[in-house]
Parts: structure tokens; sequence; C-alpha cells
């Protein structure tokens, strides 16, 4: 939205009349982790709206994507272009406030803290009241703070957490969890939403939810969901356009039937049997 | 999962949420009005000894809240807290002595020079976890008390005599004596210090300080600047801990090295985990534990004080897992429950 002419100009391809506008553009990622190639010269797009699954086998490097797009790694070649701009020159801690949201494979919550918190933590990008503001409490503080608590007290009951809100997340089960997760990586209102296998763990029936959950979650929100997934159903059945890897590549690209049918993936995941 | 008629805008946010926490916070509120009453008028019933011993309490009770800061609150041990209680002394006792600073004006000042010391310090320490930090921090503890001996410095620290100051004395208007003022002084600037905590410790920064403590690599991922929190957690809890050095040198009125071994790090760290770590008012139950627990073993025993102290500390942590502050809530919890039996929770 506030590309400038000059950051627009620098992206490379033209965008097709066909597809929506592109939000996300990973072009030659690779990741490298001594002798490991984690992700091996990784290209392809992301459009607006779009939910895109990203499947492949254990060790595929699925994970190691989203830490680069989160910027916890730094990728050893590549560049990512994202809503206009260059990913990887933005400094680590601003790229939250980019815009990107995201959840864990293994949950990542702040245990000790209640739900309220975690998810109030989660628009901590969109606050900037730092430590002097605080000493004093001067009303920039008292302002954030109940801007805070209002958002995310929406998704609190939107994410039907109301009763658990001031519960600490540690004590709370499994699936609970699973979805302050969820209200805590929206509570940054991002443009896109990085789901790391968020049905790991999950009954038939609360899949189900998750399902309905993502698709809502696109509409209500705008948001754009790459979706990594072991839940092949899961996938196939919310996803737009389906990425596939295996040891770090890219196998197969397109639509959940063509990547459902492709050899390679079908190879990757039944193991070659020659 | 998905509630189909609650839309975002419109969310209930009056439902059952931190909306029913108000009334504890009410309770809160009225108990520290208590406890500030009762410490107004202690010095009446007090002999002068007892007083001084209340003040360093106080003192304590605001190094050890800097110390919950880092360690409580953010996670970072530290072993040498020590440190930065000798250097926010001896800047006061230096403007003092040398420079004919104002005594009161000498506390801001140690102050921000150890904010920025602790900055400095939490810069490199950024790289070092867990037991890493703990002989760093350690390794300042025990080199300070040295570094203070040291010939050149001399003629500012008074090299191992260390420096007398003169008491201050109180304001003709108070009608009270120099100890009860000091005590006066000292509980003024402890709420000062203590709300400023309470300030920094419920918002968005303590938010981030315990998030960074819970799960670093998720507080990055929602944009929280580790780095620079973490060495401002250092520079905020050396602050606090300089202040109350500072503090501690006008009211003993004598500064030396040898105050400031590695044992005053070391007791500041038994008083945040008796106290209770990550809370505001455990620093003063802990500051009352170190401060008196000593000397009360010493009456039980003059032959083996330190045995009945280790059993003190030891018992306190059995009995009480969290530290006192935690217990202290339980336990008032339980009596809430009691006395409004009728009202679910
Ligand atoms: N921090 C790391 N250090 C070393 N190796 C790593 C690290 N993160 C991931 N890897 C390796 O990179 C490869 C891809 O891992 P990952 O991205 O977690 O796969 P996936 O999520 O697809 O199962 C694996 O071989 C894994 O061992
Ligand atoms: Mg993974």
């Amino acid at each position: 939205m506030e590309t400038s002419g000059a950051q627009a100009a620098q992206t490379r391809r033209p965008i097709s009349a066909s597809e929506g506008r592109r939000l996300l553009a990973i072009e030659g990622i690779s990741v490298r982790f001594g002798g490991i190639i984690a992700l091996d010269d990784v290209s392809f797009d992301v459009a607006e709206g779009e939910i895109l699954g990203l499947i492949g086998p254990n060790g595929a490097g699925k994970t190691t994507l989203f830490n680069v797009l989160s910027r916890l790694y730094q990728p050893n070649s590549g560049e990512i272009n994202f809503d206009g701009h260059r990913l990887l020159s933005i400094p680590k801690h601003r790229c939250a406030v980019s815009g990107i949201g995201r959840t864990f494979q293994n949950l990542a919550l702040f245990r000790t803290m209640p739900v309220l918190h975690n998810v109030m933590l989660g628009g901590h990008c969109h606050t900037s009241a730092g430590f002097f503001n605080h000493a004093l409490r001067l009303p920039k503080v008292g302002r954030e703070e109940r801007e805070l608590t209002e958002r995310a007290m929406e998704l609190i009951a939107y994410l039907d957490l109301e009763d658990v809100a001031m519960t600490p997340v540690g004590a709370l089960p499994f699936g609970t969890q699973k979805r302050v997760e969820m209200a805590r990586a929206l509570a940054a209102s991002p443009k896109l939403l990085l789901l790391d296998e968020p049905a790991a763990g999950l009954n038939h029936e609360e899949i189900g939810a998750l399902r309905a959950l993502i698709l809502d979650i696109r509409q209500r929100m705008q948001v754009t969901i790459l979706l990594v997934e072991h839940h092949m159903h899961l996938v196939m059945s919310v996803s737009d356009k389906v990425v596939a890897l295996d040891f770090g590549r890219r196998i197969a690209e397109g639509t959940p039937a063509e990547v459902q049918r492709h050899p390679e993936v079908i190879r990757a995941y039944l193991g070659d049997s020659n | 999962m998905v509630n189909e008629t609650s839309t975002l805008a419109g969310a209930k946010i009056a439902a059952p949420g931190p909306r029913a926490q108000i009334s504890p916070r009410v309770w809160k509120i009225l108990g520290i009005l208590v406890i500030l009453a009762i410490a107004c008028i202690l010095p009446l019933g007090l002999s002068n000894y007892r007083l001084f011993q209340l003040t360093l309490a106080l003192v304590y009770a605001i190094a050890i809240l800097g110390l919950n800061i880092l360690t409580g609150y953010n996670g970072q041990i530290s072993l040498g807290h020590g440190a930065f209680y000798a250097i926010g002394a001896y800047v006061a006792a230096i403007l003092m002595n040398t420079y004919n600073v104002p005594y009161w004006a000498t506390i801001p000042i140690a102050g921000f020079v150890c904010l920025v010391v602790g900055f400095l310090f939490g810069l490199p320490a950024l790289r070092l976890e867990g037991h890493y930090l703990a002989l760093a921090t350690f390794a300042l503890a025990v080199a300070t008390p040295q570094l203070l001996k040291y010939k050149a410095i001399a003629n500012w620290t008074g090299g191992v005599e260390g420096i007398n100051l003169l008491k201050p004395d109180a304001p003709a208007w108070m009608h009270v004596d120099s100890d009860q003022y000091l005590y006066y002084f000292t509980l003024a600037i402890t709420v000062v210090m203590f709300v400023i905590g309470w300030n920094l410790l419920r918002g968005r920064v303590g938010r981030a300080l315990v998030a960074i403590r819970d799960h670093p690599v998720a507080a990055e991922a929602m944009g929280v600047n580790t780095a620079y929190h973490k060495a401002m957690a250092f520079g905020v809890s050396a602050l606090y801990t300089g202040v109350a050095g500072a503090i501690g040198a006008i009211v003993v009125a004598y500064v030396a090295p040898d105050s400031f071994d590695f044992l005053l790090s070391i007791f500041l760290l038994v008083g945040l985990v008796v106290g209770g770590l990550a809370s505001i008012s455990g620093a003063i139950y802990g500051a009352l534990f170190i401060q008196f627990a000593p000397n009360f073993a010493a009456d039980l025993s003059k032959a083996a004080p330190w045995a009945i102290f280790g059993i003190f500390m030891i018992g306190a942590v059995y009995v009480m897992p969290g530290g006192v502050a935690s217990f202290v809530q339980i336990v008032w919890d339980r009596i809430r429950r009691m006395l409004a039996p009728a009202r679910g929770t």
C-alpha cells in the first residue's frame, strides 16, 4: 500500500494480470548449516489474499524458510521482496512491523504470562513507549496500553479464549495454547501470516475447526497465508496453490491437484523405490 | 473455535476477563497504604539502632528490586550486583567529600553513572548465557574491592581506609533527629523507586522483559528488540542498585572497599530468591530477611550464627518455594475466599 514508485521499480518481474497483486516474492534463497543445505535456491511467489500450502517431508526446509521470513535466520544468498520492500534489509526487530506474523511448529509461547499479555505482546511492534515513558507513566503509555488491550481482547473473544484470558499460558491444554499462538500472531494485524504445522497434535474435530478458522481469518482480516502442514487433506482443501520442497529444493508448484499428481512429489513422499 | 456471531469490531471487552481483577487491585492498594502508614509511625516506637537497621533494609529493598528487574523479570543472572552498589556508594561519597555536592544531589548522579556502567556491561553480556553470565558478573564482584584500593585513585577513594562522611542533619522544621530523618528520607526515595519500578514492569516494557526470559526466539520474532531490552535491563537494574549504594553511603556515613566484597552480591541474590523472583513486593521481604535474619541468628547462637542463618535460608525456600511474596499471595487469596464464600471466583 505504501509502495513508493522507486521501490516498485525495483521489482524484477512484471505482475501478470491473471494473479492478484504479488505480496511476497522469494528469489533464489539458499541457507546452509555447516554441511547441510537446508534451502537450495528456492523461489516462488505468493499473491495477495492467497493461501499457499507449503509441503514436503520432514527436514525439507519448510521451517527454515519461515525462520528466514521472520528474520531469525540470515540466508546465504537470495532476495526476498515483501510488499514492495526488500525484507532482508529491514532490521530484525522491525520485521513484525513490516507485516509478517507467525506461529511456531513447536509452541513458542511466553508460558508464565497470562493469555492476554501473550496476545498483547503480539502487538508489541505497533507500540513504541519505552523505558522513559513507562518509568513516568506518561500519557502515551496509557493510550497505547488501552489500544493494545482492546485489540487483544477482540482477538481473545474471536478465538474463544475469554474464560482463560488471565490464566498463565503454561497451565492451558495444548489445543488452547495453539489458539493463543494464533491470536498472538494476529495481534500485529499482519498482511502475511505464516502457520507452521497448525494441525499438529490436534484431534479430528479441532482440525475441522482450524480449517474453518483459516478460511475465516483470510476473509475477515484480508491476510495472505503461508501454510506448512503435513495433514494433506487440510492443505489440499484450503490452499489455492501448493509448493512442494524436498531436501531444500522446490520440486513442484501448482494447484493442489497438480502437485498431488506430480511424480517428484509422489517419489519424495513414498521414497524412491528404484 | 470460530464464533460466527461475534464480530471483531464489537467484541465484548467487559466480559469475565481482566475487569474482574479490579477488586484484588483495590485490596492491594489498601494494603500498601496501611503498610506505608505503619512505616511512617515506626520511628516513634523504635530505638535509633533498630531504626538505622530498618533504614538499611529499605536500602537493600531498592537494590534487590534492581536485581529483580534483571534476574527475576529478564532472566539474566547476576552474582555481581554488589559492584554496582559499591559504584553508587563511591560516587556519592566522592561527590560529597571531594566536590562538596549536597548529599541528596549525589543520588541521581550515582544512579545515572550506574545506568551507563550497567548498560555498557550489559552489551558484552548479551553473548553470555546462564552460567557464563554468572561467572562474568561474579568476576565483577570480586574485582571491585581491589580496584577501589588501587593507589592511583586513592586521592578520591581514600584507598584502603575509605572515606568518612558527615551524617546530614534533619531540616529544623521536621523536629526529628538525624537517624529518624534519614529513615524518612530513605523511605520517601524507596516509595518513588518502587512506583517507578511498578510502572516499568506492568506495561509494554515489563512484558517484553518477561517475554525475553520465557522465550527469547519468540520475543524476537514478535518484534521485540531483545538486545536493547537486555542491555537496558542491565542498565536500569544497575541504576537501582547504584541508588541504593548512594543512600547506603549517606546513611552509614562511611565507605570502604571491604564493605563491598562479593558476599554483598550473594546476599542480594539471597534476598531476591527468599523474597520472590519476579515480584515487586518480594524485594521488601527479601531485604528484611538479609538485614534481620543474620542478627537474629547471632542472637540465637554466638558460636555458629552462620549455621543458623543457613538453616533459616533452607527453611525459607523449603516452606515458601516461590519466595515470601508468593506465599503471602497464596495465604491472602485463601483468606479472601473464606471471607467471601458466597461469591464465585
Ligand atoms: N538451526 C539449525 N542448525 C542446524 N541445522 C538446522 C537448523 N535448523 C534447521 N536445520 C536443518 O535444516 C534442515 C531443514 O530443517 P527444517 O527447516 O526444520 O525442516 P522442516 O521444517 O521442513 O521439517 C534439516 O536437516 C535440519 O536439521
Ligand atoms: Mg518444520
